[in-house]
């Protein structure tokens, strides 16, 4: 138990740095971070599989995805970068109180959670069930990547044609 | 629910609340586009992070880690369609601020 509140109090702190970061490129790397943080806790609660999907698609494919995006912009000049920082501390130094103090309201509220929880499951491969008892899932799943890969195809010869 | 498994959600569920405030507040609060993907980025981890936990407690981890994938698979596409909106606007107003897309006022 003590593992897990290390953790979880790790992921806390890193999406707090991740939003209060000023430079979006240290935001992106704070990105990561929590992803891989989260990893560590879905291997903790016997969800290897999708613990490594996590830490390759999140970690590693989203986090070039938005490098990449932010590589593609221009920095701010050193006057900008004052007067960006003022205004986004005005607006985010909330943030960490606002945290904290839901966390300590939360953590005095007892709500009893007295459900019947269902019995433990016949089919304990997660391939079994992604193949066989979520099929229609994986075929969301191909039309989803396909609507993707359309999209930014499409996104990317307009931004050019321009 | 048995006292391990409610100490265990009750530990879980507070710290995919507080993701959800960080989320969320960032969503609000920021004027930069990329930076609001990253606070949606937060709120899909707190979604990750209750399918798995709920998964976990009522002993049907196969499922969860089932629906995580799609939801991870689901992630990816948002992500990348909206960064290629996203850069598709600074083209156009060669500025990510979202006070500054004036394009479509009438």
């Amino acid at each position: 138990m003590f593992v897990n509140i290390v953790i979880l109090i790790g992921l806390v702190c890193a999406a707090l740095w991740t939003v209060m970061t000023r430079s979006l490129l240290r935001s992106a790397m704070g990105l990561a971070l929590t992803s891989a943080i989260l990893t560590i806790a879905m291997f903790r609660l016997n969800s290897p599989l999708a613990a490594v999907f996590e830490l390759s698609v999140c970690t590693g494919l989203i986090s070039v995805v938005f490098i990449s995006a932010i590589t593609l912009t221009h920095p701010l000049t050193q006057t900008e970068v004052i007067e960006h920082m003022k205004a986004r501390m005005r607006r985010f130094w909330y943030l960490p109180f606002l945290v904290i103090s839901i966390g300590i309201i939360l953590s005095f509220v007892r709500i009893k959670f007295n459900l019947p929880l269902p019995g433990a499951e016949a089919e304990t491969d997660v391939r079994n069930v992604l193949w066989g008892l979520r099929k229609t899932d994986l075929l969301g799943q191909v039309v989803l990547l396909l609507t993707g890969v359309f999209g930014v195809v499409i996104l990317f010869k307009e931004s050019n044609k321009k | 629910m048995n006292a391990q498994a409610l100490h265990l959600f009750w530990a879980f569920g507070l710290s995919i609340a507080m993701l959800f405030v960080i989320g969320f507040y960032c969503l609000f609060a920021t004027y930069n586009l990329i930076r609001a993907l990253i606070g949606l980025e937060i709120l899909i981890k707190a979604v990750t992070l209750l399918i798995v936990i709920a998964g976990f407690i009522t002993n049907h981890t196969a499922l969860a880690q089932a629906l995580v994938i799609t939801l991870i698979v689901v992630e990816v596409v948002i992500i990348a369609i909206a960064v290629g909106v996203v850069l598709g606007i600074r083209a156009n107003n060669n500025s990510l601020d979202v006070r500054r897309l004036i394009n479509l006022r009438g």
